[in-house]
């Protein structure tokens, strides 16, 4: 096995080679060129993970933990005891993450060469794509918390960039697409900063912030699968691989200079295990002490900001909404079926912590279960076809985040796997939906004879038209027939109707509710039910609400009438993932239905291996067949109010119609005014803060009062004094008047110099006489002496 | 040592301070260029007198010697000399030398 994980980094080298090449080479390379590049970069990452996953069911299913020979030691700072290495991280999870990582990513990326033909910017757009998939992937295959973060970091960078790709759109569209970007790389910041104050307490409590040191088996695994995990072979140890069997130690020693000698320290999560078995574990902070419990529950609470970011959760998925603005390629792979994942992938990586923890984990869960139901609300009232579909993955994030936090991992994952397929089909299409509008409406206005030689989104320039508008839909069905039934097939799976993808997966974090709520007795298991039963009702509502607006009932506009159906790049990705969205159940299978003669809980017992306290959802008929009524019901009843007439005659929402309901439409349609909430009770005060300190305190008290007042007036006086009294006053007439002197004596001095060569033969003759005068001196005084 | 002849050396040495002070005279009082030259070579000759007058009151060739240098210096100087005062009647017009006060301070 560890030989096919060594291939680790090739997961990540496939992409960020295409990114290389695409960058320097790809404007050279015409669209063909770069998106195929692009696309098999994406595609051989796949098969990497492909390969390994077969490996790894096939070898007895070890972690291992991967060296790359290059950055062994990453961060070593020996004398603080600080020592984290550049590792990977290959089992069940992070298996699972890469296969949907690269696979959802390979389809979009094929997908995308359609979509995005004729863009002036094309290759830089794939460069950010294969860019996303190698940080993502750094993300989903780091052993520790620092490389994860790497890796977090970076695919809020790629979200930036790409929410903001058309940030050269006019009439104001750049300005609000760029805006968007910046609003989620803020918002994001926020909850990073959550995520490193976690990342520093886990250093600060554990020393390390492995997840597991290369040796070490997690607890699970090494209970109940140690008769599966067999001795690896010695001999094939080679290169930068450490095998997880015992045994080997003294060999790893030597390929392993970031352990130190001695018995190998466990990462966090056996750390925590233990700690935990010893009891009354307690963690120093300078003089403050707490007990292991506290700190872990303090940890998980800040990554539960990070979380609530990237996933985004409430409060912080504001950010989401708008992430729209980016390319409808980028909404899938980034924006629905992959980074906004990453969230749930942490928490499901410190499935021990959340254990350790149950007041944070009942607050993830009931954060979860709110943000479902809230998210499911407004989609119900909103109009822009993206957005519905960016709020429905808010909501279904959330029903991930709740089954995390009630225990469920591996309902969670597998959430978020068949979430990934119908979410990801359900962006494409609505993205073929706008394509096609977009050129149908070019088509009935003949604007371009050629409309295909020019991108579709560059006509947002010359006009009002908005293409992702549903009102300006309506009757696609015979116009796109592949989309349409793709796009049935994701709405009926993501609404959990029976037997597609989504009702398993969403029947397993049910069940996992009613597990908690019933059979434990916690209040957390009562509320994630209820919110998350009605919060799926919605979601069907809303689906339905969408398929009336877009594909059902007349063209309401000559766009929508003469849309053409997508080219079959576009068209193929959306048929394999429509049939993934069908047999996305046969992963996790429920155990009561081993009758079938299918495997069952596929998903739940890949993933037991490693992650410690995955275990198997209760499957329960009476449970299943509620919130399939529920969901047939809320599809029945949008049916019933859209069915007929999407709109009104005033082109308005059918529940605009009733005073009932008309209160409740106008809140959906407002997002609740969570914008206008941030706006005044974040945005304004910061504002104001940002003013009172620019304007007040930064210009008026230190710029002008400081800086003028002080140091400028202080240094003018200082320079007045030394100037004028000092320099001017006494150095300077000090020598004035010694050269004014010398000027006077020399004008004196000068009147000698005669010029007349007489007068100076009569000075010789006088200073001849006079030396004559001193040298004979005392000849005449003996003269004149006697 | 007596002096081998009847002449006393008080009268060499008298004589050679008369011409001396003439010469000093013509030097100071005189303004024709050539005249004061002549008063200088009056000076010189003024002093060798008095070197010879005291070489033959010491019997000694020294003071006869140095008269022979003086001469050759005096010729030496007199060539200059006269080259000079040419060159000065070119470009003045004049050998008068209160005229020449180019140097006045």
């Amino acid at each position: 096995m560890e030989n096919f994980a060594s291939l680790v980094p090739l997961v990540i080298l496939f992409p960020l080679a295409g990114m290389l090449f695409n960058l320097f080479l790809g404007k050279n390379l015409g669209e063909k060129g770069v998106g195929f590049v692009a696309s098999t970069a994406a595609g051989l990452a796949f098969a990497v993970a492909v390969i390994m996953t077969i490996a790894m069911s096939s070898f007895g299913f070890q972690a291992v933990v991967v060296n790359p020979p290059i950055l062994t030691g990453w961060i070593s700072i020996p004398s603080g005891g600080v020592e984290i290495p550049w590792q990977f991280r290959v089992d069940t999870l992070s298996l699972t993450m890469m296969l949907v990582v690269t696979g959802v990513g390979t389809l979009i990326h094929v997908y995308a060469i359609g979509y995005m033909h004729g863009d002036p910017l094309f290759p830089r757009f794939f460069v950010y794509l294969n860019m996303f998939l190698v940080f993502m992937l750094i993300l989903v295959t780091g052993n520790n918390f620092l490389v994860t973060f790497v890796g977090w970091e970076g695919v809020g960078l790629c979200s930036f960039l790409l929410i903001g790709f058309w940030f050269d759109k006019a009439h104001g569209v750049g300005w609000r697409n760029s805006n968007a970007a910046r609003k989620a790389f803020i918002v994001n910041r926020v909850g990073d900063f959550g995520f490193l104050i976690a990342i520093f307490l886990t250093f600060w409590t554990f020393g390390t912030l492995d997840y597991y040191a290369p040796s070490e088996i997690p607890a699970r695994a090494a209970e109940g699968e140690s008769a599966v995990v067999q001795a690896a072979p010695a001999e094939s140890n080679g290169g930068a691989v450490v095998a997880p069997a015992e045994g080997q130690t003294a060999a790893q020693g030597e390929q392993q200079p970031a352990t130190p000698a001695g018995p190998i320290r466990k990462g966090v999560f056996g750390q925590t295990e233990d700690w935990l078995k010893e009891g009354n574990h307690i963690v120093h902070f300078g003089t403050v002490t707490l007990p292991l419990q506290t700190v872990i529950t303090l940890i998980t609470l800040f990554m539960l900001l990070g979380v609530t970011g990237k996933s985004a959760q409430i409060p912080l998925f504001v950010w989401l909404p708008d992430a729209m603005a980016g390319p409808t390629p980028v909404s899938a792979l980034i924006h629905a079926a992959t980074m906004v994942t990453a969230g749930i992938f942490l928490l499901v990586r410190s499935n021990v912590f959340l254990n350790a923890a149950p007041l944070t984990a009942a607050l993830v869960a009931i954060i979860g279960s709110v943000t479902a139901l809230m998210a499911g609300f407004i989609a119900m009232g909103q109009w822009d076809i993206k957005r519905v579909l960016a709020y429905s993955t808010v909501s279904q994030l959330g029903f991930m985040v709740a089954a995390v936090g009630l225990g469920g991992y591996a309902a969670g994952m597998f959430h978020l796997v068949t979430h990934a397929f119908f979410k990801a089909l359900l962006f494409l299409g609505s993205g073929s939906v706008i394509h096609g509008v977009e050129h149908g409406y070019h088509l009935a206005h003949g604007h371009h004879e050629g409309h295909g030689d020019e991108h579709g989104h560059e006509e947002h320039e010359e006009t009002p038209f908005d293409a992702q508008d549903m009102r300006n839909m309506g009757g696609l069905r015979k116009r796109m027939p592949v989309t349409f039934w793709t796009y049935l097939i994701g709405t009926l799976a993501l609404s959990g109707i029976f037997p597609l993808a989504g009702f398993w997966s969403k029947d397993e974090i049910l069940g996992r509710a009613f597990d908690v709520g019933f059979n434990q007795g916690k209040v957390e298991g009562f509320i994630a039910l209820g919110l998350l039963l009605l919060a799926a009702g919605f979601t069907a509502f809303y689906m339905w609400r969408q398929m009336c607006l877009v594909f059902f009932g007349q063209p309401r506009t000559e766009a929508a009438a003469s849309a053409p159906e997508s080219t079959s790049l576009m068209t193929v990705p959306l048929i394999i993932l429509a049939g993934l969205s069908v047999i996305g159940g046969l992963l996790n299978l429920p155990e009561a239905f081993a009758w079938l003669r299918l495997r069952v809980d596929v998903l739940t017992g890949w993933l037991e291996h490693h992650v410690t306290y995955a275990s198997a959802g209760q499957f329960n008929a009476l449970l299943a067949i509620t919130a399939l009524v529920i969901a047939v019901a809320a599809i029945a009843l949008a049916q019933q109010v859209y069915g007929k007439a999407p709109l009104t005659k005033k082109g308005r929402d059918q529940l605009q119609k009733y005073a009932e309901t008309r209160e409740l439409f106008r809140l959906a349609n407002a997002k609740l005014y969570w914008d206008e909430f941030y706006g005044r009770f974040v945005e304004q005060p910061y504002n104001r803060a940002a003013n009172w300190l620019a304007n007040t305190l930064d210009w008026a008290f230190w710029h002008d009062y400081v800086h003028n007042t002080l140091i400028v007036g202080g240094f003018n006086g200082m320079a007045a004094f030394l100037s004028s009294p000092v320099d001017r006053g006494a150095i300077d007439a000090g020598f004035m008047n010694i050269g004014r002197g010398i000027e006077w004596f020399s004008s004196r001095l000068r009147r000698m110099q005669t010029g007349y060569v007489r007068t100076y033969a009569f000075t010789v003759l006088v200073g001849v006489l006079f030396i004559l005068l001193i040298v004979l001196w005392p000849l005449i005084r003996q003269a004149l002496g006697q | 040592m007596p002096a081998p002849s009847s002449i006393p050396v008080e009268y060499f040495v008298i004589l050679s301070a008369v011409l001396f002070i003439m010469g000093v005279l013509g030097v100071l009082v005189r303004r024709n260029a050539i005249m004061i030259f002549m008063s200088i070579e009056l000076m010189l000759n003024a002093a060798n007198l008095a070197l010879v007058g005291f070489a033959r009151q010491w019997g000694e060739v020294g003071g006869q010697l140095i008269v022979f240098f003086v001469i050759t210096v005096a010729a030496a100087e007199v060539a200059v000399g006269l080259a000079l005062i040419v060159a000065i009647y070119k470009s003045k017009k004049t050998i008068d030398i209160d005229e020449l006060h180019a140097l006045e301070g």
